[in-house]
């Protein structure tokens, strides 16, 4: 099966490699980029880690081809904090109010409330519940999390995310 | 890499993309958003030799107005449909689906076409455009034909679609007036598929009689459903004879095999059944009965002025 030419831009910088069609964006991040941070759990849609922006839209790295995302924006949870490493409202939100606690599916909580937030800066309760509801977390039970959405809520939460670009 | 591997075609144009499903046959399936597709290759539920992406099919995408029509063009992701007011007022059915579909990561990628043409049993559009009659529009080879939304659901996660033809664009018919739409669905969890929903549409005539319903369940069959019997015993009745929770057993009495899985019995899932098919009538009559209100004062109140 032939191999196809794929470019984009990740976390503002360009990237480009030849790929087979059936490889996922999130391997492609993983794997081609050395862009771990992108989490895979279920492979199927379910579990949200592996989220990422594409032209600052949340979606599922795992249902996305790398083929499909030629020619796209795409931010990881790496491109999330300042190039400095000091970390965005919402990271700095989760590890103030134990929105985490192995870690595992913080990448794409973080990368979903990030584009939530832009889109919704101050969302009642149950929009947050709504909000996280495509995030599976198995250690914290969820209320650290919600504590965390509601802190970096407000105003200005949204400055810091990038734009929707699609 | 967890899809099975597969040839990859990305065509400019509508012409070119029914060209190569022409040509390619059964082999090839087309993708959209791939937010059901991606995860039946991953599972290896699905395994086309050749894909055929649609993502350069501009045409394919936006909403448009006309007449007493609103078209809704096939690669329309259901993040557009929510955020469309054209929709919400035109076509409120569709609108208060969509946050149904899902979460908001899925509808950024999933589209109308994706959604229908995958023809999900369980799925809300298939429903909502079975009880609005809507019509869909298909491309192929031949020309452009018009299936009935009543005609296009054949069974299990199939369609009246050949294989050479590609839905491009559903007509809904815009329903004002005495008109209600309410859907109603029990899931265990937000955003999974539902155990069982209905879809309802109703319209009144001047004496408060119900004029046309359309029912659609989904989760309740093989493949998306109307309930006739309890559409035709709704119409021409007042609203306020219609006991909702009666048309509830009588829409779920009518199904031939109501499925059972792991998530609710055959008898669990039909009680559910009845029991959205009841919310969601009562729903849509409270706001069919309320516009009829508000028609009647409007009208009281010009008779008034001009009297």
């Amino acid at each position: 099966m032939a191999d196809v030419t794929v470019r984009m831009r990740v976390n503002g910088g360009p990237r480009s490699a030849s790929v087979p069609p059936r490889l996922t964006l999130a391997d492609f991040l993983r794997e081609r980029c050395g862009l771990t941070g992108t989490h895979l759990g279920c492979e199927h849609g379910v579990c949200g880690a592996c989220t990422v922006l594409l032209d600052g839209q949340a979606v599922r790295a795992c249902l996305v081809l790398a083929v499909q995302a030629d020619g796209a924006e795409i931010t990881t949870v790496e491109g999330i904090a300042s190039p400095d490493g000091e970390l965005s409202r919402v990271q700095q939100a989760f590890r103030d109010h134990h929105g985490l606690q192995c870690g595992f599916c913080t990448p794409g909580f973080v990368v979903s409330v990030t584009a939530f937030l832009r889109d919704n800066p101050d969302p009642t309760d149950e929009q947050i519940r709504d909000g996280l509801s495509g995030n599976l977390c198995r250690c914290t039970g969820y209320q650290g999390i919600l504590k965390a959405v509601r802190a970096a809520a407000g105003p200005s939460a949204g400055a810091a995310a990038p734009e929707e670009t699609g | 890499m967890k899809p099975p591997s597969f040839e990859y075609h990305v065509p400019g144009d509508v012409d070119e993309a029914v060209g190569l499903l022409a040509e390619l046959g059964e082999d090839a399936k087309a993708i959209a958003g791939g937010q059901s597709l991606v995860p039946m290759l991953a599972l290896r539920l699905a395994n086309p030799e050749h894909l055929v992406d649609l993502r350069r099919l501009d045409g394919l995408r936006g909403v448009e107005e006309r007449g007493g029509t609103v078209r809704i063009g096939a690669g329309t992701t259901q993040a557009a449909v929510a955020r469309s007011a054209g929709v919400a007022r035109s076509v409120p059915l569709m609108a208060r689906a969509t946050p149904l579909i899902g979460h908001f990561q899925i509808r950024n990628r999933g589209t109308v076409g994706g959604s229908l043409a995958h023809a999900d049993a369980a799925a809300e559009y298939p429903a909502v455009v079975l009880a609005l009659d809507a019509e869909l529009q298909a491309v192929s080879p031949r020309g452009t034909r018009t299936i009935p939304a009543a005609g296009f659901f054949t069974g299990l996660w199939s369609t009246a679609l050949d294989e050479d033809e590609l839905l491009t664009a559903i007509d809904f018919p815009v329903r004002r007036g005495r008109s209600g739409f309410a859907i109603e669905e029990f899931a265990r969890r937000g955003g999974d598929f539902a155990i069982a929903g209905a879809a309802v549409a109703l319209e009144l005539d001047d004496a408060g009689r119900v004029a046309r319903c359309g029912i659609g369940l989904f989760g309740l069959g093989s493949t998306p459903l109307r309930a006739p019997a309890a559409e035709a015993a709704a119409t021409g009745a007042a609203l306020a004879d219609i006991d909702p929770d009666e048309l509830g057993r009588t829409a779920i009495g009518e199904l031939d095999a109501v499925p059972a899985d792991l998530h609710a019995s055959a008898d669990h899932r039909a009680h559910v059944g009845a029991v959205v098919v009841a919310r969601a009538w009562r729903r849509a009559a409270e706001e069919a009965g309320r516009r009829a209100a508000e028609e009647a004062g409007h009208r009281a109140a010009e008779e008034a002025a001009n009297g």
